[in-house]
């Protein structure tokens, strides 16, 4: 087998313009180096900021932003691309190498339609005529599974859904039949049902084709699925490279180890106390001005000191769920009932007491925070709001909180903007401790984080309800998460709670036909996973 | 055609109707029902009291305010603008002269600024923060720190006194030809199209530069095309609807720009008129080119929205 | 404290000078403001530095005293649209609701008419004394200043900080001092820079065309048009306030954007 790609001591550097100061440069990956031969799929594998993608780009000899390749080798066919002239290059993409990234709906054009987009490349580059080129695109359209391969071409870009828009990219990527395609984190926009499809459908036509890929992705599991080798990056560099079964089953790096191991955290069940501490009785709310409802019948309970864990992919209204809760969406049947009592609907004409003892938790801990505020004070504010401590009483407790999680004193001082991902987020889970609330509403806390640093907060929340007791309605739709953490769960579809109780009982068959699902999209991190799950659905179908 | 589309044009058209309706009852607000005695304030300490019981009478300001507003509005939309105060002469009589010379010179400019905003425009983001780009930010800031009418002395210094090349004001008549009118209105022309030229550009700059740092455009890198193919094809249609809004907002600075550029160069056009008359306080003519000068204003506008809404792939194809 | 870029000092110090100039006018002024000290139109001279105007006057005496005018005028006026502007949209965006709706609807009306038809037909039919000339235009250009406010906080209101503050019982007032103001203030200030040039080039403006600032009170839109008859004979005495009247704007200029810039500082705030 031939080498198709060859990369050598890459590297890859930035051009920084800070508001501020002088404009510098930095190395962001340092001398990478691998090979890829004709028809194998790479998995390239690490969190934000391990150059993943600037990596994948580089094998089109482009950089994004102010990034630019300072040095090593890029062979394509056995030709370097690094050295090429802007004609060379211009051959060389969307003919030998394409590209397929994360959001199909930005990636485009809204003004043309489907068709016109996807064989552009073919006829551009004078592969075939217009009339080969549509023909094959049907056909891709046919394998990749689209509804109504036929006319799909003649829509628009918004007319159709971001499962099928991503397939639509991938038929653009293979249409003029290259030998290699960049997958750049492909199915990570889109929900866990959704994605599984999509998955299936791109190891299919890279099967068909033969043709040789890059995946890119953060998500082991679903690298698993595709690729025949594995490489895992930290910050730039190489942890580890080798065969899929190898990195997945036998890793070498404590890297890769804690990769391969996330989200295995243990968590025994509780059982439920007598009187809960939030009772959701018969909710059902919309939208002023819309005629639908967004939750319809919401019956669930969450006990002290416990976590209930609400699921659903988007659009199921399990964040509407919350605003019903903190008020700022009166339902217009049914009551929330905490600690006994009945909860006003609007958030206005609820007492201090209440507000206190219900506080919240966002998923993008930037925006949940005053960027003109520091820590102390961010943290410092509940405690003189509700309690009214001021001075040397107020300052001794928001250092105990920082102790409890996990920071030290000295970010007492800082701001928002000098926070990482994971700092930021463990400061609003502080200004919510602050409160000694009963119960805090959990939206979405770890989805925007990597899966190392959301392990990290999804301990800390454990440890600290052990402490506290405090109690936890945990939103999400990462069902591992959903696993690791929760007493209970409550699985949501179209506004409607389809399946709730224990967690035990929740995950064991026999489901619903939603949550069944939903529980066997979820990537596990084995080999075959991604077939058997198609096969045993192939024989559910044919079965009925 | 879709429906969705058809129902957001005549709702746009509707509410650019009604706010012609508004801004003509702000303008006889504005002039007639101000607080204090606005024939007191025509004729000055010295009136005499049968004067200003004359004046009233004349003005109708006896009459209750809703009836006159309306017998006033009647009466403009038929086509009648009332008499001149100042020397008695039909108000429309006298404009229609004025409006085509003020139409003309409008046009003129916006045919040389618009093409000239848009080149300009994708020079700035071709050559973006590189010496080009600098430069034409550059001199639109010098532009548009500078008022009007000093930029027409300016070049009424430069071009008709000092070079000789045209003459420092623009007597216009009916009975010039084509390339005489051109010749006369040159300079006004010139410093109108400064004026405009100067707010468009970093209007057109932004739009462009926000296509084309939209990630189709990098699909359509990506995908090897030439750049020509890429602006072209993928760049221009998306950038048609901005590029056109930010032209027909900025041509409101035209409007404003003809009153003084007018005065200036002594342009017998409706700019000028209105300036004349403003000074002399002659309420019924100030009405009535108040309300023409909103009118164009407001027809721009809503005409910027039509094009934004038709433009629209969304609204066009919806799902 | 971070370091000024050059164009930012450059701009301060010119918009410093011309503010103290107008502040001592007076003080700094060779001569009286209508005062007939030299013959009609002569050449700059070391008597009169920028020679003297159509009647006489030394010109660098009227621009001194025309720039204390006019600035005085441009900052009285912004100083009022900036307040109303700001307070109403502030008010607007945290009330909601319809008032919200009725004051932008309005807003929306008012700016259908091009701001200087709309001073014209108003100046058409009021004395055109000095408050009532900061009135007129400080009330019109409210307008903007209602409308990139109401932008800026609106943009401010929905992020999930506020909306924290919020579900914690946080009262109007804390919302609208501690959350939101703070993280408008930078286009807030750069903004108060551009409606300044603004007003500065609309007094100029309306003074040129007869309705602004009234003789024998001079300022630079009355210089120009008191001296414009020169031009025809090749004398520059009318296009000295352009000089001040742009430098004056490009300065501010500058300055604004220089704060504009520091939106995205270390603290990362607005």
């Amino acid at each position: 087998m031939t080498d198709l790609l060859n990369v050598r001591n890459l590297k890859i550097g930035a051009h920084v313009v800070p508001p501020q100061g002088k404009p510098f440069d930095i190395e962001i990956v340092h001398g990478v180096s691998f090979d890829l031969a004709k028809g194998r799929v790479l998995g390239l594998i690490g969190e934000s900021g391990a150059g993943k993608s600037t990596i994948g780009l580089s094998a089109l000899a482009y950089g994004r932003g102010g990034v630019e390749i300072t040095g090593g080798e890029v062979s394509i066919n056995g030709r370097d691309i690094l050295k090429g002239s802007v004609g060379d290059l211009r051959k060389l993409r969307g003919h030998e190498v394409t590209y397929v990234s994360q959001s199909a709906a930005a990636s485009f054009n809204p003004s043309k339609r489907l068709m016109d987009q996807v064989v552009e490349t073919c006829v551009r580059h004078k592969l075939c005529s217009r009339s080969e080129a549509e023909a094959r695109a049907v056909t891709l359209f046919e394998k990749l599974g689209l509804p109504d391969p036929k006319n799909i071409g003649s829509r628009y870009p918004h007319q159709v859904s971001g499962g099928q828009l991503q397939r639509v990219m991938t038929a653009m990527a293979l249409c003029p039949q290259p030998d290699l395609v960049i997958f750049d984190e492909p199915t990570t926009a889109l929900d866990v049902t959704t994605q599984i499809d999509v998955l299936a459908a791109i190891k299919d036509a890279i099967h068909d084709t033969g043709v040789a890929a890059l995946y890119i992705t953060h998500d082991l599991a679903v690298v698993a699925q595709v690729s025949d080798e594995i490489m895992v990056l930290q910050h730039g560099n190489t942890v580890e490279h080798g065969e899929t079964d190898q990195i997945i089953n036998r890793p070498k790096e404590d890297y890769t180890r804690a990769l391969v191991s996330v989200r295995s955290i243990e968590h025994e069940e509780k059982a439920p106390t007598d009187a809960p501490v939030l009772k959701i009785e018969n909710i059902c709310a919309r939208y002023p001005g819309l005629s639908a409802d967004v939750v319809k019948n919401i019956d669930v309970e969450l006990h002290a000191g416990q976590t209930l864990a609400v699921v659903g992919e988007s659009g199921s209204g399990k964040s509407t769920l919350a605003r019903v809760i903190t008020g700022l969406l009166p339902p217009h049947t049914g009551q929330v009932i905490f600690d006994g009592r009945p909860l006003s609907a609007e958030l206005a004409v609820r007492t201090k007491e209440d507000l206190r003892e219900l506080q919240m938790i966002y998923q993008m801990a930037d925006v949940a925070m005053n960027p003109r505020q520091t820590v102390a004070g961010i943290i410092g504010r509940p405690l003189e709001f509700y309690f009214g401590l001021k001075g040397a009483a107020r300052d001794k407790r928001v250092n105990e909180l920082l102790e409890e999680i996990e920071l030290g004193p000295e970010f007492r001082d800082r701001y928002p903007a000098e926070l990482s991902g994971g700092q930021k987020q463990r400061v609003c889970i502080a200004r919510a401790l602050a409160a000694k609330p009963k119960l805090i509403i959990c939206d979405e806390v770890t989805s925007a984080l990597d899966p190392l640093v959301a392990d990290g907060i999804l301990k800390l929340l454990l440890n600290l309800q052990k402490i506290e007791g405090v109690s936890f309605l945990f939103i999400t739709h990462d069902l591992a998460t959903v696993k690791a953490i929760s007493d209970s769960i409550a699985v949501m579809y179209q506004g409607e709670v389809v399946r709730y109780g224990a967690k035990s009982k929740v995950l064991a068959p026999p489901f619903d036909d939603y949550t069944d699902l939903l529980l066997s999209s979820v990537p596990e991190m084995k080999l075959g996973w991604l077939e058997d799950v198609l096969a045993h659905r192939k024989m559910e179908s044919a079965g009925n | 055609m879709s429906f969705l589309v058809v129902k957001l044009v005549s709702q746009r058209i509707a509410l650019g109707l009604m706010l012609l309706l508004a801004a003509s009852a702000l303008i006889f607000v504005g002039t007639q029902m101000l607080p204090g005695d606005v024939a007191q304030t025509i004729l000055g300490q010295t009136a005499t009291p049968e004067a200003l019981a004359n004046l009233r009478a004349e003005l109708g300001l006896n009459e209750p305010a809703l009836s006159r507003y309306f017998s006033w509005l009647g009466n403009a939309i038929q086509g009648d603008l009332g008499t001149a105060l100042t020397n008695g002469k039909d108000i429309a009589e006298s404009l229609s002269g004025r409006l085509g010379n003020t139409l003309f010179l409008a046009a003129c400019a916006a045919v040389v600024s618009i093409p000239l905003a848009i080149i300009l425009g994708l020079l700035a983001v071709r050559f973006r923060n590189r010496w080009p780009d600098k430069m034409i930010s550059a001199v639109t800031l010098a532009t548009i720190s500078i008022p009007e009418f000093i930029l027409g002395y300016l070049v009424m210094y430069l071009v008709a006194v000092k070079l000789r090349w045209l003459p420092s004001v623009s007597i216009v008549r009916p009975e010039m030809d084509f390339i005489d009118r051109i010749e006369a209105i040159a300079m006004p022309v010139i410093v109108l199209t400064f004026v405009v030229l100067a707010h468009m550009m970093r209007m057109t700059r932004a739009a462009i530069l926000n296509v084309m740092e939209s990630a189709y455009i990098e699909t359509a890198e990506l995908k090897g095309l030439s750049a020509f193919r890429v602006i072209a094809s993928h760049a221009m249609p998306n950038a048609i609807a901005p590029i056109v809004n930010v032209v027909m907002l900025n041509l409101a600075y035209l409007i404003v720009g003809v009153v003084v550029v007018e005065v200036v160069f002594v342009y017998p056009g409706m700019g000028q008129y209105l300036v004349d008359h403003v000074s002399k306080r002659d309420v019924p003519v100030v009405q009535a080119a108040g309300l023409i000068f909103a009118a164009v204003y407001i027809v721009l506008n809503t005409t910027a929205d039509i094009i934004a809404i038709l433009a629209n792939p969304r609204l066009r194809h919806p799902k | 404290m971070s370091r000024i870029p050059t164009s930012a000092l450059i701009g301060l110090v010119f918009t410093s000078a011309y503010f103290l100039a107008a502040l001592f006018a007076p003080l700094i002024a060779p001569y009286e403001l209508g005062a007939i000290v030299g013959d009609v139109w002569e050449p700059m001279s070391s008597e009169h530095w920028l020679g003297t105007d159509g009647i006489g006057r030394d010109l660098l005496s009227r621009m001194i005293h025309g720039g204390r005018t006019t600035i005085f005028v441009a900052s009285a006026a912004t100083i009022l649209s900036f307040t109303l502007g700001s307070t109403l949209a502030l008010t607007a965006v945290v009330v909601g609701g319809w008032v919200d709706m009725l004051l932008s609807r309005f807003i929306d009306l008012i700016m259908s008419i091009p701001t200087l038809i709309f001073s014209l037909v108003v100046l058409s039919v009021v004395p055109v004394t000095l408050p009532v000339l900061i009135l007129v235009m400080g009330l019109l250009d409210t307008t903007r200043v209602y409308r990139l406010a109401r932008a800026v906080a609106q943009d401010v209101n929905v992020m999930d900080y506020v909306e924290a503050a919020r579900l914690r019982g946080e009262g109007t007032r804390w919302i609208v001092f501690r959350e939101i103001l703070p993280n408008t203030l930078s286009p807030l200030v750069a903004e108060l820079g551009l409606r300044f040039i603004f007003m500065v080039l609309f007094v100029s403006t309306l003074s040129f065309l007869g309705l602004g600032i009234q003789p024998p009170a001079a300022d630079w839109g009355g210089i120009v048009k008191e001296n414009k008859e020169g031009i025809v004979y090749g004398i520059p005495a009318a296009l000295v306030p352009a000089f001040a009247i742009a430098s004056l704007a490009i300065s501010v200029n500058l300055v604004a954007d220089w704060v504009l810039s520091r939106t995205t500082s270390l603290k990362g705030g607005r």
